[in-house]
């Protein structure tokens, strides 16, 4: 890692550096625990993309895009939708309707949770890529202003 | 109990309405804002939405706070005088809350038993009833939105893409990233920017040719 002659912040980029694993995990948790607490693909979206953002914020654009590469958010932008419309897909495949989850599985119920797993993934994915794209494109476009 | 809190949460989101109007630092604003989110969460805890409160916490409190503080780098911190408040606009505000309040006339009341959606028999009392037979998870508003209701949640999922490829299309991702890298020069820190460039340590930039907005 490289020394950068003036560091300022050095207390936010430490204590960030340690709140954004934790942020990533609580994440993860509203995402996969959305079936019994409160929570779900949305608010598990916007959580990941905090994380990110705030690492944006404190470490600067470029080392965060380092990370998280455009061409990685593009594909969570549209691998959500591609993930959610396809479960629906998957259940006309298998001889249901579209998004009718009893068919993923021999037992209705177990089918029903699968569908409802791979959907709030396919949700959390599209909101976590388009947040981040979010925050990718107004801040490159201050970084750009402010040069010129 | 209820009643109480209930009145000293909305009364302070009243109270903190008034001053993101009338003050004049925007960061204080943003701030404010932030906190009104955090309020009215907590006024949708207290009537039992728990999904309403979170998705109002991490939306409203967390990720439009971050980014209201990133438009606020592009800015002044101070809001610029106006010369004089205009009566018209007076006018036109009063006339529409008016209006907006005397549609709420007709709605149910909060909590009422005979309310549609509480009366209607394919609606609550259905999915209380039946959605752990048919669906499973025990946060019925998870199965009403996943699995009853999944057509719906697609719609959003697209709109939510709809949105980002919008402004994707409109702003752009850049492909090649310029070779600066200072942590110094992060979004978040909006003092030094203005000496930031000023003393001239930004170095070769990729010359910019006109071209330079779309990638």
């Amino acid at each position: 890692m490289k020394i950068y002659p003036r560091q300022r912040h050095r207390v936010l980029q430490v204590i960030a550096k340690l709140l954004v694993p934790f942020v990533l995990m609580f994440a993860l948790y509203v995402q996969f625990h959305g079936d019994f607490g409160p929570g779900g693909g949305f608010q598990a979206g916007v959580i990941f993309a905090a994380a990110i953002i705030l690492h944006g914020l404190i470490f600067g654009l470029q080392r965060t895009r380092r990370v998280v590469t455009p061409g990685a958010v593009r594909v969570l932008v549209s691998g959500g939708v591609l993930i959610y419309a396809g479960t629906g897909v998957l259940c006309m495949l298998m001889g249901g309707n579209l998004l009718d989850y009893d068919v993923l599985a021999h037992d209705p119920l177990h089918g029903q949770h699968w569908g409802i797993f791979f959907v709030e993934l396919g949700v959390g994915v599209t909101v976590t890529g388009v947040m981040i794209s979010l925050f990718y494109c107004f801040a490159s476009r201050r970084t750009d202003d402010a040069r010129r | 109990m209820d009643h109480f809190i209930i009145i000293c949460l909305l009364s302070f989101l009243v109270a903190i309405a008034v001053g993101i109007v009338v003050l004049r630092d925007l960061l204080a604003g943003v701030l404010l804002s932030g906190l009104y989110s955090f309020v009215a969460a907590a006024a949708f805890v207290v009537m039992d939405a728990v999904d309403v409160a979170f998705t109002e916490a991490a939306v409203g409190a967390g990720i439009s706070t971050i980014l209201f503080l990133g438009a606020l780098t592009f800015t002044r911190h101070d809001q610029k005088r106006r010369g004089h408040d205009s009566l018209p606009a007076l006018v036109f505000v009063v006339v529409t809350g008016g209006l907006l309040i005397y549609g709420t006339l007709d709605m149910p009341y909060y909590g009422s038993a005979t309310s549609p959606a509480q009366t209607h028999p394919e609606l609550a009392v259905r999915f209380i009833e039946q959605s752990a037979g048919e669906v499973g998870p025990p946060n019925i508003v998870t199965s009403v939105l996943a699995s009853y209701r999944g057509y719906d949640t697609l719609g959003e999922v697209v709109v939510v893409f709809a949105a980002g490829i919008a402004v994707l299309s409109l702003l752009g991702l850049r492909r090649r990233t310029p070779v600066v890298e200072a942590p110094d020069d992060a979004p978040g820190d909006v003092p030094g920017n203005a000496n930031g460039n000023a003393n001239g340590d930004s170095p070769e930039r990729p010359t910019d040719n006109g071209s330079g907005t779309r990638t």
